[in-house]
This record gives structure tokens, C-alpha cells and sequence, in this order.
């Protein structure tokens, strides 16, 4: 197994201003915004991301809802390994909002087709985004690309991008593994 | 680890540890599914599940039927009133028949002991008992586990007393064998004719008198007598049973301290418990009810991912 970074920290933190600032330029002070982190390693960056739009950027109101998707995925008894639920947090309603789902890597678009259908549990949304840290690029099995992008990778299949974070990895940093 | 140790749920008696722990933290999922505006989820969309049931059933037919919906399977009904059962055709050929229907998972309630164990050998199916006979009743007694773990943060070191009918109930026994995995301390207390003579050999404490066990305890749960299954008077009259089992407003303020009480339901108001108890802050008899549903849910749900 050999490993190779994509990402260092700073860039990852550049990267990550960015977006915030690509969010504020659409969403201004996301008074009908909500941003839902994808269970389970999309919280991380949405967490990451809220936190830089309240500190940095100094907007007040920023509602954070997490979404599992476990029992929405079409891999159910088809996936070797048991499929593990994680918990659900959207203590707002998602009528009439505007939703951007945060996910750390856009892979086949399969978890994201997941969420559009388990996000409708909450009600109609006025319009759905998806903000992705890491796009691997033709590699997609639905029609499904993303609205804001931290960086566009060419991966193989054989090949995985992990994204470490330094609340629960000890770094910021995004390798890719030969598995 | 996030699978079930078995292929079907037939007892309490034939699940470890960490199997309950695994249901109870996929039911809290699932419950906070049945409280989201769409109660719905897609998972199960290519399972097809019979609830056969040859004896009566209100609350667990329903309940079983609804999580099962709420999971998107396919469901079919079976009451053994109205079918061939009455014509003489044998256990496995009923279900035989149905399966070759293609259905890939069976939920049954029987009056006969030990018929959803049998049923496990010779059929292909995943088997979740729903009550057989006197023998186990697993999803009622994992609910009440899951109600005392909401109630009181966790069963381990809980006092649980059972109270009532314990020789005719399935949901003592999966009760005690539940509540002795997730290290409880349980206590039988009924009228002597009610408690099993070998009771002591499960690890029990016995009681027959109720004020000392209601001082004893955290939780207490109360069965239903049952009387469709009694051949004999087990008790003089339902009068005495009352005075001297059941309990009341009156008993429970004279205790120094608050306990929890369950019942499975139905409830004989009056009898096993007074009106002004059972609609207590103290009952918790319509969280259990809720909770049911998301308890089937996820057992529904662990044995799916196992049918390949």
C-alpha cells in the first residue's frame, strides 16, 4: 500500500476559505440556508466550514443539520460488509430552504442520490447544492456534479482518497491510497 | 461489529449481549426516523415479509405490520381464523405455501411453545417469533429493555420486578433472560400458584409479597392476568387478586421514593393496575408501545441485511 499527499494543510485551509467565500457569495447571510453535513465524514467538513463562516466571515445565523443516509442507499444486501447507521440531527424544517449538502469526497454520486431522497423526509427544499472537498473526476454513475469544489482529481478505481482532519486524525491532509 | 450473531429472532435465550446493544443503537435510529415529518425509509423495498398469526393479536400485530411498512416492505397478513389452518393443513405446509410465494421473511405468533424454533429447520426464511405459547415473546421484551434504558439511562444495576402471571407469560420469561444479559436484577412477585416451581433455577429472586417488592425495585413490570389461558382457578377471585397484587395510586405514594411502571398491555384497568397509575407520569405504558415500533424496526431491518 503506498499513499500520496494531495493535500497539505495549508492547502487545505486555502481551500477551505474559498468555499466559505463561494457560499456567502451566493448565499449572503443565509437567512433561507441551511448547510447538512452527509454522514459519516462529511460532518467533519461541514463543522469545519460553519465554524469559518462564524468566526472569519462574522455570519451570525448558520443552521448545520447532519444527514445519515443509511437507509436510502441502493446497496442494501448487496454490500459485503453490514452497512452501519449513524445518527440523523435536523432540528429545523427544510420547506421552502435552501440546502447545501457537504460531503468530504464526490465519488460515484451514488450517497448523494441517497440524500436527495432522505432529505425529502424533511420536507420540499426550495433548491439543493452539493459542495465537495474533493472531486474525483470521471468517475460518476449518475448524472450528479457539484455546485462548489475544493479540488478536481483524476483517480483510478483501484485507488481511494482519504481525507484526514485534525479534530480526529491529527492532521488536515487528503492522501491517495493504492489499496 | 455491526451484524446479528443469528439468522432468525426466535428468543431472548439465543442472543448475546452485544446483539441487544446493536438492535437498541439501530432502534434509536429508526426512532428518530418515526418522529421526522415522512416516517418512512426506502431500505427494504425488495423484501417481502408474512406475519402469520395463529393467535389473536392487537398491539404487536400492529406494531409489527407498521414498522414493517415504515421500512417500505412488502406485507402480508395471515390470521389463522379464516384460513386453510381450519381445514388440517400442517404448519410447514401453510408457511411452505406462502414462501413459494416468495417471501423472504416470517413473523409468527403461535399458541404452541417452541413452533417458531421448529419452523427455523425446516422452512428458508428469516423466523421472528412474535409469542409462542408460554414460551418467549423476544421484540416485547427488547422494547421494555429499550423503555428502561430511555427511562433511567441504562439496565445494568436496575431492580426490575415482574408482577403477576409469570407461569402462563411469555414476556417474563424473555424479560428475565433480557434483563439478566444487560445485567438487571430481577424479582418475580405473583401469587405462589402464578410463579413457576423451578423459577429460582433462572437466577430470580421471588416475592409474594407486593409492597416489599415495589420497595425493592426500580421498575416494576406488570403482566396481565391471563385469563384464556388458565384451566384452572389459580386465585380465588379477581377481587382478591387485586387487593393483595394489584396496584394503586395509594400504594405507590406510600413508597419513599418513585418507581418506574410498565406494563405490556392489554391493561385490565382495575385489576392489575388502577386507572389513575396507568395515565401516571410514573407509567411509561405508551412510550413502550412507541418504542415497539422502532424496536421491530430494527430487528426487521439486522435480519434483512443478513438474506443474501
Amino acid at each position: 500500500m503506498s499513499q500520496k499527499v494531495l493535500l497539505n494543510a495549508k492547502e487545505v485551509n486555502i481551500i477551505l476559505h474559498r468555499l466559505a467565500c463561494q457560499l456567502i457569495e451566493k448565499h449572503n447571510d443565509f437567512s433561507n440556508t441551511v448547510l447538512i453535513g452527509l454522514q459519516p465524514r462529511g460532518v467533519f467538513l461541514a463543522d469545519r466550514i460553519t465554524k469559518i463562516l462564524k468566526e472569519h466571515y462574522k455570519v451570525k445565523d448558520v443552521k448545520l443539520g447532519y444527514l445519515d443516509i443509511t437507509f436510502y442507499r441502493d446497496d442494501f444486501r448487496r454490500s459485503d460488509k453490514p452497512l452501519e447507521a449513524n445518527k440523523t440531527k435536523i432540528d429545523f424544517l427544510v420547506e421552502d430552504k435552501n440546502i447545501v449538502f457537504i460531503d468530504d469526497v464526490l465519488y460515484t454520486g451514488r450517497s448523494i442520490r441517497a440524500a436527495l431522497t432522505a432529505v425529502q423526509s424533511f420536507g420540499r427544499p426550495n433548491e439543493i447544492e452539493l459542495l465537495a472537498l474533493i472531486d474525483r473526476r470521471f468517475s460518476r454513475h449518475l448524472p450528479i456534479q457539484p455546485d462548489y469544489r475544493g479540488r478536481q482529481v483524476d483517480v483510478i478505481n483501484s485507488e481511494k482518497v482519504k481525507v484526514n482532519w485534525k479534530e480526529y486524525d491529527d492532521e488536515d491532509s487528503v492522501y491517495l491510497i493504492d489499496k | 461489529m455491526s451484524e446479528l450473531s443469528v439468522n432468525h429472532l426466535l428468543g431472548i435465550k439465543y442472543l448475546n449481549k452485544e446483539d441487544i446493544k446493536l438492535i437498541f443503537e439501530t432502534a434509536d435510529h429508526f426512532k428518530e426516523v418515526i418522529n421526522r415529518p415522512i416516517k418512512k425509509v426506502p431500505s427494504l423495498r425488495d423484501i417481502t415479509i408474512a406475519n402469520l398469526f395463529f393467535e389473536n393479536s392487537t398491539r404487536t400485530k400492529l406494531s409489527f405490520e407498521l414498522a414493517e411498512k415504515r421500512l417500505s416492505a412488502d406485507v402480508i397478513n395471515f390470521s389463522s381464523g379464516q384460513s386453510s389452518v381450519k381445514k388440517g393443513e400442517t404448519l410447514i405446509d401453510t408457511v411452505n405455501n406462502i414462501l413459494s410465494m416468495k417471501v423472504d421473511m416470517v413473523v409468527m405468533r403461535h399458541p404452541n411453545p417452541g413452533a417458531g424454533v421448529f419452523l427455523s429447520k425446516h422452512v428458508k426464511a428469516s423466523i421472528v417469533n412474535a409469542g409462542d405459547g408460554a414460551h418467549e415473546h423476544p421484540t416485547q421484551a427488547l422494547l421494555d429493555s429499550y423503555s428502561i434504558r430511555e427511562r433511567l439511562g441504562e439496565v445494568k444495576g436496575k431492580k426490575v420486578v415482574i408482577v403477576g402471571d409469570i407461569l402462563h407469560s411469555r414476556v417474563a420469561l424473555s424479560n428475565i433472560f433480557a434483563l439478566q444479559l444487560q445485567g438487571a436484577e430481577v424479582m418475580v412477585c405473583g401469587p405462589k400458584t402464578l410463579i413457576p416451581k423451578y423459577i429460582g433455577k433462572l437466577g430470580v429472586k421471588v416475592e409474594t409479597n407486593l409492597r416489599k417488592a415495589l420497595h425493592w425495585c426500580d421498575v416494576a413490570n406488570m403482566l396481565r392476568v391471563q385469563n384464556e389461558r388458565m384451566d384452572i382457578s389459580y386465585f380465588p377471585s379477581t377481587r382478591e387478586y387485586t387487593q393483595q397484587f394489584g396496584v394503586n395510586k395509594t400504594l405507590l405514594d406510600s413508597l419513599n421514593k418513585e418507581i418506574t411502571i410498565m406494563h405490556p398491555g392489554p391493561i385490565n384497568r382495575g385489576v392489575e393496575i388502577t386507572s389513575d397509575v396507568a395515565d401516571s407520569k410514573q407509567a411509561i405504558i405508551l412510550d413502550q408501545v412507541q418504542n415497539g415500533v422502532a424496536i421491530r424496526m430494527a430487528v426487521i431491518y439486522l435480519l434483512a441485511s443478513k438474506i443474501k
